[in-house]
């Protein structure tokens, strides 16, 4: 019985799941929400839409390889991506803390001028507030974001089948990780930048050439690991993940030996995981490969009947041990 | 070839091998105790409980030095947290629960106090800023010698608002400890690595003679755990009692002697409570005359309540190795990394919080 | 970790690991290490210099395992 909101719940892992199932869909509750994907698929005059909102909160607002601005784009339009829609269009809310220099807000509108171009999608509409300071840290962006499914595909977190193949399109943890090595008290340096970016264009292509996508997911808070962990709950299947086979960029594993972090944890914002029919495994790679966005794409693993939604890891010596979705330990305003 | 010193200790091929070769020879059922939080960890991660033969038991000893900190120092820390002081921890010590609250609690409600990755950062505090700094000082001979460096830099350079509180422990007497317990049937031990990169081969020398019980130091890759458990069921199955190294490129029979010279300086044994334990003798760390400016204990009186332990936690029973996480009525049910009760499930050295994490009867 | 710089007046060294990279501290490591030995590190300091020898010997035993075993079928 939760009584008071802790930092826990808002870190993307059990605590915040819990938030959702025992407090919100209570009151919200409707077949759509219940469905718990990124986006909500709905029908409209005959098409299919889906529709998506994200709040961004991470601190620092400026890192490594982007900032609050284009995090805040890149999240929307891949969680519309992520069911297989074509964004749209986006809303944008600010809330700013009252002292933010116009030459911050500068630096983070032009990022989403970049990523929003980038996506081909438009900010239609948008709202601005501020308030005294203290009451914000900085900036905090919302997006929602709007997109239309063309092709007759059915990707959902429920829809992923025995015998599919996981693939993970590029190396794991790095936004995590550059957002965690910004904090104080971290004293090393590090080339880790993070890994935000559209992935909308490269899903499309994708879905150009094949029909036998089954789920999507871009493992943002809670890392790998908690986003394998709902689509194995979610579609009632195991998941076998060979630990050899998973992809980390050197500078994140070493970072994660210093900190005693596992990288499986950490948030990623412009990479994905797929579950796809085997037989239309290469032809996903070969669209993959050919991607800026997907050339580091592997295969990490398979669905299993049983144990149902639970995920484990293989070793490489050939122990299996469980991979348990994100509990506790936060780290706090990731994204 | 310059090596890596990772990949090639984890080599299947080797470790299929060496199992092998442990199933081939074991014949009696033992049961061998590692006293170190990394093997715990390790051990689950790599998933080689399951890969052994089931009468080769692998029993978890204190090997969490947060774990066997006693509520009562706990309690003590928080309570320095009320002073006008800065103090400076390691990340693991934020969610021990002590008898009302916990030091990551405590901050949430404004003390101050900072998560550092090394005891000279807490040095580098104190440096900075005028306010007196506290370091909590929770280790075993791997850490003590680095806080008795980071000490005698302090009295270089007359530093005078930087302190230790020194809840360090020592390994071997707890080994002492649990191999003299009539009812823990202890058939050998796997050696702490690090803990041994420092102490060599004596200590465990003395132990191997006077109890007859096998010591194998081990390193904490796969094939090094493998290693060294097949060393020590080759002892057994011969009826021999002796304290090797398998950890060999990192632990000397002397072992470190300048880390050793440099903790000697600023401390010496006395006895001390262990959570689980009681109290043990010469196995904990107190301060020399020389070097008791740096005492917190000279700076401070912390008077704290008698200590409330959690009610039903058995964390004494699991770090003695009387009984596994599993056979705890509290644990998973009540007691979980989300909701510990007890610091064994809330460090991550801790052994409730390893056979949690890696729990594998859920895919069996 | 690797050593990639020593800086002995000031007591520490830096150390890379995958390219992350951080400064620790010389006083209680048993040898001093050169640029490119491998030292294990703790809490912020060199607590060994890693004998790379006596490594060499342990893969090289974990070979001759290999080799002498019959091969599984």
């Amino acid at each position: 019985m939760i009584k008071q909101i802790i930092l826990d719940h808002g870190s993307g892992g059990k605590a915040s799941h819990d938030l959702i199932k025992e407090t919100f869909l209570p009151f919200f509750d409707n077949p759509l929400l219940a469905e718990m994907n990124d986006s909500a698929v709905f029908e409209v005059g005959g098409k299919r839409l889906a529709f998506t909102t994200d709040s961004y909160t991470v601190n620092p607002i400026i890192f490594p390889g982007g900032d609050i601005g284009s995090l805040a784009i890149h999240g929307t339009v891949n969680d519309l991506a992520m069911c297989g829609a074509r964004p749209l269009y986006l809303s944008v809310g600010f809330i700013i803390e009252e002292g933010l220099s116009l030459e911050i807000l500068e630096i983070i509108i032009s990022s989403m001028k970049k990523a929003i171009a980038e996506a081909e999608v438009l900010i239609i509409t948008g709202d601005t507030k501020v308030v005294p300071k203290g009451q914000v840290d900085k900036i905090f962006i919302n997006t929602s974001g709007i997109g239309v499914i063309e092709t007759n595909c059915n990707i959902s977190g429920k829809n992923a089948k025995i015998g599919d193949l996981v693939i993970i399109s590029g190396t794991i943890g790095d936004h995590g990780m550059a957002i965690l090595c910004q904090r104080e008290g971290i004293n090393f340096e590090t080339p880790i930048k993070s890994d935000t970016a559209p992935l909308n264009k490269l899903v499309e292509k994708i879905l150009k050439k094949t029909n036998g996508i089954h789920a999507m997911r871009d493992p943002t808070r809670g890392g790998v690991a908690t986003s394998l962990n709902e689509i194995a709950q979610q579609s009632k299947v195991g998941i076998e993940i060979w630990e050899e086979a998973l992809p980390f960029s050197e500078s994140v594993l070493g970072a994660a030996e210093i900190l005693g972090i596992d990288p499986l944890y950490l948030a990623n914002e412009g990479k994905f995981l797929a579950f796809i029919k085997r037989d239309e495994v290469d032809k996903v790679l070969n669209v993959m490969y050919s991607h800026p966005y997907g050339k580091e794409a592997t295969i990490i693993g398979e669905v299993k009947p049983e144990p149902k939604g639970k995920v484990w890891l293989k070793s490489k010596i050939g122990g299996k041990r469980l991979l348990d979705m994100l509990i506790g330990e936060p780290l706090p305003r990731i994204c | 070839m310059k090596l890596r010193y990772i990949d090639e200790f984890r080599d299947p091929e080797v470790a299929r091998r060496l199992l092998s070769e442990i199933k081939k020879i074991s014949r009696r059922p033992v049961r061998l105790m590692e006293v170190c939080g990394t093997h715990t960890m390790n051990i689950g991660r790599y998933g080689l409980r399951g890969l052994l033969p089931h009468h080769v038991q692998l029993i978890s000893g204190p090997g969490c030095p947060v774990c066997v900190t006693t509520t009562k120092e706990i309690d003590m820390m928080i309570k320095l947290a009320e002073e006008d002081v800065t103090v400076a921890t390691f990340g693991d010590l934020m969610r021990v629960p002590g008898s009302h609250t916990n030091l990551n609690q405590q901050r949430a409600r404004g003390a101050d106090i900072r998560v550092v990755y090394s005891s000279f950062d807490a040095l580098g505090l104190a440096l900075k800023n005028l306010k007196p700094v506290v370091f909590l000082g929770v280790g075993f001979e791997t850490t003590a010698p680095t806080v008795a460096a980071t000490i005698i830099e302090a009295k270089k350079r007359r530093v005078r608002n930087f302190s230790v509180f020194s809840a360090h422990k020592l390994i071997p007497p707890a080994m002492e400890a649990l191999v003299s317990s009539p009812d823990l049937n202890i058939d050998g031990f796997i050696c702490p690595g690090h803990v041994s990169v420092i102490i060599g081969l004596r200590p465990y020398k003395v132990l191997a003679e006077r109890y007859k019980v096998p010591c194998v130091i081990t390193g904490f890759e796969p094939l090094d755990i493998l290693q060294g458990i097949l060393m020590l069921i080759t002892q057994i199955e011969k009826g021999e009692a002796k304290a090797k190294i398998q950890y060999r490129r990192a632990v000397k029979p002397e072992g470190n002697l300048r880390a050793k010279e440099v903790m000697e300086e600023v401390f010496s044994p006395c006895d001390a409570n262990w959570r689980g334990f009681g109290l043990i003798p010469q196995s904990g760390l107190c301060f020399k005359e020389d070097y008791k400016e740096f005492d917190v204990n000279s700076h401070f009186d912390i008077k704290v309540d008698e200590a409330k332990e959690p009610l039903g936690c058995r964390c004494g029973d699991v770090l003695k190795g009387k009984i596994i996480p599993p056979q705890c009525p509290l644990f998973a049910k009540v007691c979980r990394p989300a909701n510990p009760i007890g610091p064994c499930m809330v460090s991550s050295e801790g052994s409730c919080a390893a056979y949690y994490k890696y729990r594998d009867w859920e895919i069996a | 970790m690797k050593v990639v710089k020593v800086n002995l007046a000031k007591n520490v060294a830096k150390v890379d690991i995958g390219g992350t990279q951080q400064w620790i501290r010389l006083d209680i490591v048993n040898e001093v290490p050169k640029i490119g030995d491998y030292v294990i590190v703790h809490a912020g300091f060199a607590i060994y210099r890693l004998d790379e020898k006596e490594a060499q010997e342990t893969l090289s035993l974990f070979e001759e395992m290999l080799r002498h075993e019959a091969p599984l079928h």
